[in-house]
């Protein structure tokens, strides 16, 4: 079995619109993008590839920051930043078409970026 | 070809008996394999709480005081970790589903042996009792 | 320029299977402009490992979708390895790469009996599910499940296949092989078939590659970019060629998954004959600490779980971009400038299975 090679580079907020331009004047396609939250701060990976070669930007912010969209970029970056604001209520400003919080509806607002509450009952006693 | 490229399909589909089964009537067909319900016999188990932390859907509940051993047919996914973790083989895996239900129900409870009297000559008790 | 009128499509449509909403924008007949909207299948089961510990959630994962159960599985799996750095056995890995074609089998005949389905070719439809019926049966009795298998665990797998079976397994595919033709080349030949595919919804090659698109979308479209290629599993013993068509259209895209059931069926007589004897699962102590992108070919095109690890038994987060998510900007961009009539086919055409790319 063949495991790939886990390419990974820090950007912050400032870099980030210079380096997804230069991944795609590099001809890379852009993968996902995808949020973790870590305690009171979330991780966004940029992931690309071109060739079967895997590299992924990570940028770091605290919460409440904006985050510029990349969508200019890559079209196809709108699906994941609705879905990055909608789960994490992370902003992020000008994304190509904005469904402003209606791309996934969720009954709790936001519901990746709250610490996950704990249950009270075990839940094999609700019916 | 074009038009006629079904021909052979429908063909060999008339003479052939029908790939459906009258289910209700007849019973459906079910690999040797094929994981349908969990099976439990109370006689061996000795309410140790294996299957209960295994279990990805907590659909077990053991009660070690009262000595009862409850599993919630709706919430199981027959996934066999429980079969695969209990110390005393009393789990098994039937390749029967459990019968469709019309309101929430499906839960049964089993009672399980009391603990064997680790002392002195108790132990002979507790198996004849159910 | 003429009236424009707003249609909505979906999320209940007589041919999606799946709750998909487009607004469309239309001139006459024609669409200028469509807006996807999802979001009504929304479960959360990326932010259930934080309440399951990191074995069990393999079922959750899993429950992802319920057509490429499997391959979801081990790609969570894989992930975890991945961060734990454990080099599972190798048959293990053999049999993961078995079923993993047996769910693209029988993926590709669902997808094919449902795209017969909304041509209106119903009796289409039924010869292609009668065909899935052997796979599932394999299926079946192989891993005690037919659409959720269950029989991927961290560290390897939970059966094995005996080597009656395996070779029993071979010859079925093998007598299958024939009727399948029979079945493909009705979807490839048959002049009704390719009149209503032929020239609906072109895909270019750059906007393909730009857009993100995956699977059985990008390789219509002129490109090789095939997962399996990475090497994960045992695909990297195996020698395929991943399957190409340069038209871009939707008669392109059915050609490749039709297409793509042969290759399957080859890879799984290549991995019965040079399957390893030997254990199928190791001992999986400690809990993974730090992160991993595992990606694994799917159905529908590349799929990838991002598996983050805090050092306890419950992990910081996990994500999937399952291939419908990423399919769904080419999708947006296919329907501009076609009819009305087609946007099913169309959208059928990508296969969308919205249910994963919600989770
Ligand atoms: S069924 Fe088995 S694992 Fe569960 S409590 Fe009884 S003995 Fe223990
Ligand atoms: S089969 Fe799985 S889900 Fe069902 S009771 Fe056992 S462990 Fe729980």
């Amino acid at each position: 079995m063949i495991r790939e090679e886990q390419k990974m580079q820090d950007i912050t907020p400032d870099s980030l619109i210079r380096s997804v331009q230069a991944m795609k004047d590099g001809g890379k396609r852009l993968v996902q993008i995808g949020c973790a939250r870590i305690g009171d701060i979330f991780e966004i990976n940029y992931s690309f590839d071109k060739d079967y070669n895997f590299e992924n930007l990570k940028l770091t912010i605290p919460s409440g920051l904006e985050v510029p969209s990349v969508s200019g970029i890559y079209t196809c970056a709108f699906v994941y930043e609705n879905e990055i604001h909608d789960l994490y209520g992370i902003e992020i400003t000008g994304i190509a078409i904005d469904f402003k919080g209606t791309f996934i509806r969720t009954s709790i607002k936001y519901p990746f970026g709250v610490v996950s509450s704990k249950e009270e009952d075990a839940c094999q006693n609700k019916l | 070809m074009g038009l006629f490229s079904m021909t052979k399909m429908v063909f060999r589909s008339v003479s052939r008996k029908p790939a459906t089964l009258m289910y209700p009537v007849r019973p459906a067909k079910s690999a040797a394999a094929f994981r349908g319900r969990i099976l439990i016999e109370p006689l061996k188990c000795i309410a140790c709480r294996k299957c209960e932390k295994s279990c990805p859907t907590q659909a077990i509940t053991v009660d070690v005081k009262v000595r009862t051993w409850q599993i919630d047919r709706l919430r199981c996914i027959i996934c066999n970790c429980c079969v695969e973790d209990c110390p005393t083989n009393c789990l098994s895996t039937e390749n029967i589903y459990t019968n469709p239900m019309t309101v929430r129900e499906g839960i049964e409870i089993y009672t399980v042996p009391p603990k064997p009297e680790r002392k002195k000559e108790t132990v002979d008790n507790s198996k004849t009792e159910e | 320029m003429s009236k424009q009128v707003v249609i909505p499509f979906g999320p209940q449509h007589p041919v999606l299977p799946e709750p998909l909403h487009l607004d469309l924008v239309l001139e006459d007949e024609k669409v200028v402009d469509a807006i996807p909207t999802i979001g009504y299948v929304h479960r959360g089961l990326e932010k259930l490992v934080e309440k399951r510990e990191y074995p069990q959630y393999v079922y959750i994962a899993e429950r992802i979708c319920g057509i490429c159960s499997f391959i979801h599985g081990m790609t969570y799996c894989q992930g975890i390895e991945g961060i734990m750095n454990l080099e599972i056995p190798k048959r293990a890995d053999y049999l993961r790469t078995i079923w993993s074609e047996y769910s693209r089998m029988h993926s590709h005949l669902l997808w094919l009996g449902l795209f017969a389905d909304a041509m209106g070719f119903e009796s289409l439809f039924m010869n292609a599910w009668r065909l899935r019926e052997h796979i599932l049966d394999d299926l079946e009795a192989t891993t005690g499940g037919r659409v959720i298998q269950g029989s991927c665990k961290v560290g390897g797998v939970r059966r094995d296949i005996s080597s009656e079976k395996l070779d029993e397994m071979a010859s079925g595919l093998d007598s299958m092989q024939g009727e399948l033709h029979d079945l493909v080349n009705v979807f490839l030949r048959d002049s009704s078939v390719r009149h209503r595919l032929k020239g609906t919804g072109i895909l270019s090659k750059d906007d393909a590659y730009l857009q993100g698109a995956v699977g059985p979308t990008i390789r219509a479209s002129g490109h090789s970019y095939d997962t399996r290629k990475i090497g994960y599993a045992a695909y990297g013993d195996l020698s395929f060629e991943p399957v190409v068509a340069s038209a871009g259209d939707s008669y392109a895209r059915c050609e490749v998954r039709a297409k793509e059931m042969f290759t399957s069926i080859d890879i799984v007589k290549q991995a019965v004959k040079k399957i390893p004897d030997g254990p199928i699962d190791m001992k999986v102590t400690g809990a993974p600490d730090g992160e991993y992108f595992a990606r694994s070919e799917q159905p529908r095109g590349e799929v990838i779980h991002y598996i983050k690890g805090n050092g306890t038994k419950f992990l910081a987060r996990h994500r999937v971009r399952t291939p419908t998510l990423a399919n769904i900007t080419p999708l947006v961009t296919i329907l501009k400038g076609c009819e009305l009539a087609d946007v099913p086919i169309i959208v059928l055409s990508i296969d969308p299975c919205i249910g994963c790319a919600e989770r």
